[in-house]
Formats: C-alpha cells, sequence, structure tokens
C-alpha cells in the first residue's frame, strides 16, 4: 500500500494537478478568512462552511486519473500481476489522494494561529471543522475514485465525478422542491452538506461521522468489485 | 515449475483458450507462437493473475494462481505487450516504486543496480521514461520484470518494435536470463522463437497444436519426405526407372533448372530410404546425380499448416516426436539444475 501512496503523492506533484488543486483551495480559503476578518467575526468556521462547495467539486480532479490513467497506460499490468492484494492498491490510491485533499486543509492551521492573536479562539471548533471536512472529503474521494475505475479516460471520469459531486450538492435543494415527503427524507439522509453543516456548526453528531465513514467503505468495495469483475469478464 | 491443466477462458460466447495443457520444468526457455489473436497473450495474463481463467487450473512453482494468488505471483516476473511503466518517472524511481510494491528482501539499491547493468540501462536511470526510446522503454519494462530475482520470467513479444539490431540484443539477454530463471517468450514470429527457445508450443485459435522442441517439429512432424534430385540423362528414361525402385510411391518432374541437368521430385512411401537405389540405378546407366537432397518441411512451413488447421498433431500425440521431446526436457532440466546458482 505505501508504494502506491507514495506514487501517487510523487506524481501529484511532477504534474501540475497537485499544486492546482492546492492552490485553488489555499485561494479560496484565504479569501473566505479575509472576508471573516473584515468582517470582524472570528470563527474559523465560517471558513469551512463556505468552501463545501468547492472541496465536492474539486475532490474528481484529485480522483479522476487514479485508475483511468492506469488502464490506459497498461501500467495496471504491474500493479495487478505483483504480489499485493488488490485492496491495498486501492487504499494506496485512496489515502494519497486523501492526503492531497487535506495538505491545504493543514495549512488552514495557520489562519487559526493567526486568530489566536486577535481573538479568543474555540479549538474543539476548528477541530469539529477538520473532523468534517476530512470525512466529507473521504466520502467524496471514494465516489471519484470509484468512477475512475469505471473508464480508461480520466477525462470522462473527471466531468462525469463532477456531474455527481454537482448532484451531491444539489441533494437539499432536491428535499425542498419536491413535495413528497419520503423522496425529501431520503435527500435530507444522503445529503452532504447538510450532514457537514452538522460539523462547521459545532455539532460533533455521531451519526453523521458514520454516514461518511459508511460511505468510504461502501464505494471503495464498490471499486474493488470493478476491478476484480473486469478480471473476471 | 508451471504446471496448467485443462485451462480455459472465455469471453462471453468466445472460446479465446480451450483446454490448455502443458508443464514446463525449470530452467527451460519455452516459446509461445502464434498468429495474432492466437490466445498467447490470454494465456500469459492468466499465468501472471491478471485476469481470471474460466476453468481448469494453473500452478506456478507449487502455487494455485486462483487460491494463493500472491504467493504464485510472488515466483512471476512479467513482460506484458505494452510495458508497464509510469512515464512520468525517471527509471530509477520506477524500479524503486516496483521494488517496493512487490515487497522485495533484497537490500535496495545493489539489486537494482545489478538489474539496470544486466539489461543495460544503467546510463539512462536518472532520465525519465518519457524520453526513452521504444528499446529502452522495452529493457525498462524487463528491469521490472527482473526485480525481486523471481524465478519464472514471462515476456509477452519482447521484441516487438525493435530494430534488427536491438532484437540481436534482446535474444541475447533472453538467452542469459534463461541460465537463472525459466522463461516464457511468446512471439508471432517463427525465426524469434527458434532463436532462444529449445521448446516451442505453437497456439492456434486458443488450442495447443503442437509442444516440441524446435528441431523435432522440423523433423517429426513433416509428414511427408520429399527427395529432390537433379541428374543428366533422358527425361522420359529416368522417370521410368526411379518409378521401377521399390518404394518410390510418385515421381514428379521439374523440368531443367539447372543447364543440362533435369529435377525431379520424388515421393518415397512412409518410412521407405530409397536414396541408395536412386543412386545404384543412375551409376549403372551412367547418368549422373548432381545433386540428391531431403526436402523437409521448414519450421514456418509447419507453423503455416498447423495454423491454417491442414497438419493434424493430435493423431501424433505419443508418437517418436512426443518422446523425444521428453527426453529433452528431463536433459534440459538436469543441465540447467547443475547451472543454476
Amino acid at each position: 500500500m505505501s508504494a502506491v501512496f507514495k506514487r501517487e503523492m510523487r506524481a501529484y506533484f511532477t504534474m501540475p494537478i497537485g499544486y492546482i488543486v492546492i492552490a485553488v483551495m489555499l485561494l479560496l480559503t484565504g479569501m473566505y478568512f479575509s472576508y471573516m476578518c473584515q468582517s470582524s467575526y472570528a470563527n474559523i468556521s465560517f471558513v469551512f462552511s463556505s468552501i463545501s462547495s468547492i472541496a465536492l467539486l474539486l475532490a474528481p480532479i484529485i480522483t479522476m486519473r487514479l485508475f483511468s490513467e492506469d488502464r490506459k497506460q497498461k501500467v495496471d499490468q504491474a500493479l495487478f500481476t505483483a504480489p499485493v492484494k488488490l485492496i491495498n492498491i486501492i487504499c494506496g490510491k485512496f489515502f494519497a489522494a486523501f492526503a492531497l485533499f487535506m495538505i491545504p486543509m493543514g495549512i488552514t492551521l495557520i489562519y487559526q494561529f493567526i486568530l489566536m492573536f486577535t481573538a479568543d479562539v474555540n479549538w474543539l471548533v476548528y477541530l469539529c471543522d477538520i473532523l468534517g471536512i476530512a470525512l466529507m472529503g473521504a466520502a467524496i474521494i471514494s465516489v471519484g475514485l470509484f468512477i475512475s475505475a469505471l473508464t480508461e479516460s480520466q477525462i470522462i471520469a473527471g466531468v462525469f465525478g463532477m456531474a455527481v459531486s454537482f448532484f451531491i450538492m444539489q441533494m437539499d435543494y432536491f428535499a425542498s422542491a419536491v413535495n413528497v415527503e419520503w423522496f425529501s427524507n431520503l435527500c435530507v439522509s444522503i445529503s452532504f452538506i447538510s450532514r457537514y453543516n452538522a460539523f462547521t456548526s459545532g455539532q460533533l453528531d455521531f451519526s453523521n461521522a458514520v454516514f461518511f465513514i459508511s460511505v468510504v467503505v461502501v464505494f471503495l468495495y464498490l471499486t474493488h468489485l470493478v476491478l476484480d469483475k473486469k478480471r473476471w469478464a | 515449475m508451471i504446471e496448467v491443466k485443462n485451462l480455459s477462458k472465455r469471453y462471453g460466447n468466445h472460446l479465446a483458450v480451450k483446454d490448455a495443457s502443458f508443464t514446463i520444468s525449470k530452467g527451460e526457455i519455452v516459446g509461445f507462437l502464434g498468429p495474432n489473436g492466437a490466445g498467447k497473450s490470454t494465456i500469459m495474463n492468466i499465468l501472471t493473475g491478471y485476469i481470471s481463467l474460466t476453468s481448469g487450473s494453473a500452478e506456478i512453482g507449487g502455487f494455485d494462481i486462483v487460491d494463493n494468488p500472491e504467493q504464485a505471483k510472488r515466483h512471476i516476473g512479467y513482460l506484458p505487450e505494452h510495458p508497464p511503466l509510469y512515464i512520468d518517472m525517471t527509471v530509477r524511481e520506477y524500479l524503486n516504486f516496483i521494488y517496493d510494491l512487490k515487497k522485495v528482501k533484497f537490500p535496495k539499491k545493489p539489486h537494482i543496480d545489478e538489474i539496470c547493468k544486466l539489461v543495460s540501462i544503467d546510463n539512462v536511470e536518472n532520465r525519465l521514461i518519457k524520453n526513452l526510446s521504444k528499446g529502452y522503454r522495452q529493457r525498462v519494462g524487463v528491469a521490472q520484470a527482473l526485480v525481486g530475482n523471481p524465478d519464472v520470467l514471462i515476456l509477452d513479444e519482447p521484441t516487438v518494435g525493435l530494430d534488427p539490431k536491438q532484437i540481436t540484443q534482446f535474444r541475447k539477454l533472453i538467452e542469459a536470463l534463461g541460465k537463472h530463471h525459466t522463461v516464457i517468450v511468446s512471439s508471432h514470429i517463427l525465426s524469434e522463437i527458434q532463436a532462444v527457445c529449445k521448446r516451442i508450443l505453437i497456439i492456434n485459435n486458443g488450442e495447443i497444436v503442437a509442444d516440441d522442441t524446435a528441431d523435432n517439429l522440423a523433423k517429426n512432424l513433416s509428414s511427408d519426405h520429399t527427395l529432390k534430385l537433379r541428374v543428366q540423362g533422358p527425361e522420359a528414361e529416368i522417370e521410368r526407372v526411379l518409378l521401377g525402385i521399390r518404394g518410390v510411391s510418385a515421381v514428379k518432374s521439374l523440368g531443367v533448372v539447372e543447364k543440362g541437368s533435369l529435377d525431379f521430385e520424388i515421393e518415397p512411401e512412409e518410412d521407405a530410404d530409397v536414396r541408395k537405389e536412386i543412386f545404384n540405378r543412375m551409376a549403372d546407366r551412367r547418368w549422373p546425380i548432381l545433386e540428391l537432397s531431403t526436402e523437409e518441411l521448414s519450421l514456418e512451413n509447419i507453423f503455416l499448416r498447423l495454423t491454417d488447421g491442414k497438419l493434424n498433431i493430435s493423431a501424433k500425440k505419443g508418437s517418436k516426436a512426443t518422446k523425444v521431446k521428453e527426453e529433452s526436457v528431463i536433459t534440459n532440466t538436469v543441465f540447467d539444475e547443475e547451472d543454476v546458482e
């Protein structure tokens, strides 16, 4: 697993994709941080609650090439004929994408330190924010990884991933727009944004954490199924 | 080392591999020969665990590739048809990655240094793979297969796209590797296989249609031992005399090829050696023989006949050809076991 993780991390930074993702995230978090400072509202949760959509849209860019490019370049033959379990390869790629996603989030620690000089900061709230973005990020990355395993084209994986992210973002809108109770309930219960917002508003709800972890487990399993099925086709 | 029993692979309605069975002993260099789409790569992909099998079994080093994939894969180094390379890495970085991936136990730097030297890529090890030529990429592909020093090397069409000089270098490399590894090489080019492999498996339409040494394939599978005679004398007389020899079943005049002489094609009956008698009869009549030769089917012709389905080998099973093959396998094994360090 560590070999695949290292390789993917290295690939993010030999291609511009890693830098672009980090730059975009830092630009946006920095922008919202400056708005926050201007409004003299010293709560970093504002930054986190503002970046949920862009985080969802950036995740497919991180994940789109993970399996699709390997298949296209036929490197998967080296991976799948090595004496390694398939799940280790999947996890290696998943954690690499997750680590890249979390780098700019980790950098928000600097904002928190800046705030410390000007106001009383609540570290528990900050931890709650980080946990929320980490869990939602992991969930959307697992979905993106699954999509990447479905196709040989990273463009298709990227575009389809973004469409899925957009659909996920609109879940709360669907819930309010459709006047069918069971459908509204379903949309709310699988909405990433409302569950994430619970974290940024300082509520550490165990069920939300379980939801995101479940999504990760299910999609990593589905990725395994897809890749294994290709062998048996 | 490799034991394949009744292996079949089905893609939907298409049966890509039909009931293939063979055993490869330690230290053998075996060639898979067959036209494009014959099932060579499919068999290789199954042996390496890249794709699954539909029925039958494949064991590598005593481990079943389906039941114990990790142990089985530990014995294999695989160079697929397209070398699996991360082109954004340097050669050294890529080999380090493969080393980590395969969880190799040897000391890292000396092991990779040794491989780079063996396949002559030590001069490009710090270059990005995307900047390398096809020949070098192919060698990096072989290098990644060699990482971990596996017992079995499976090389799928390793010389495709190489120039003649590189092909010669590659043959030497495969021969060198064969001293310490069991090697399977596939190709649709006969001379390629003939040059490096002691044993050849001819695969056509997913079936193994012949399994023998190159020499035996040429000698024993050839159904006709036609003789070619070039002689000076009167055509009709010669033909009459030849047909009068016991054991000659047919004579065909080929006309004048060399000025002042006539060429004939003589088809003897099975197992009959009529050469001595031809000489005596011609000598009695003072018709000088300029040439008398046996026309064996070339391996090229055998291959074409087998893959066209014109020659049926199954009828020859257990014949002299097969026996000779088994003896030679044993000899090879003994020789290579002494040779392996």
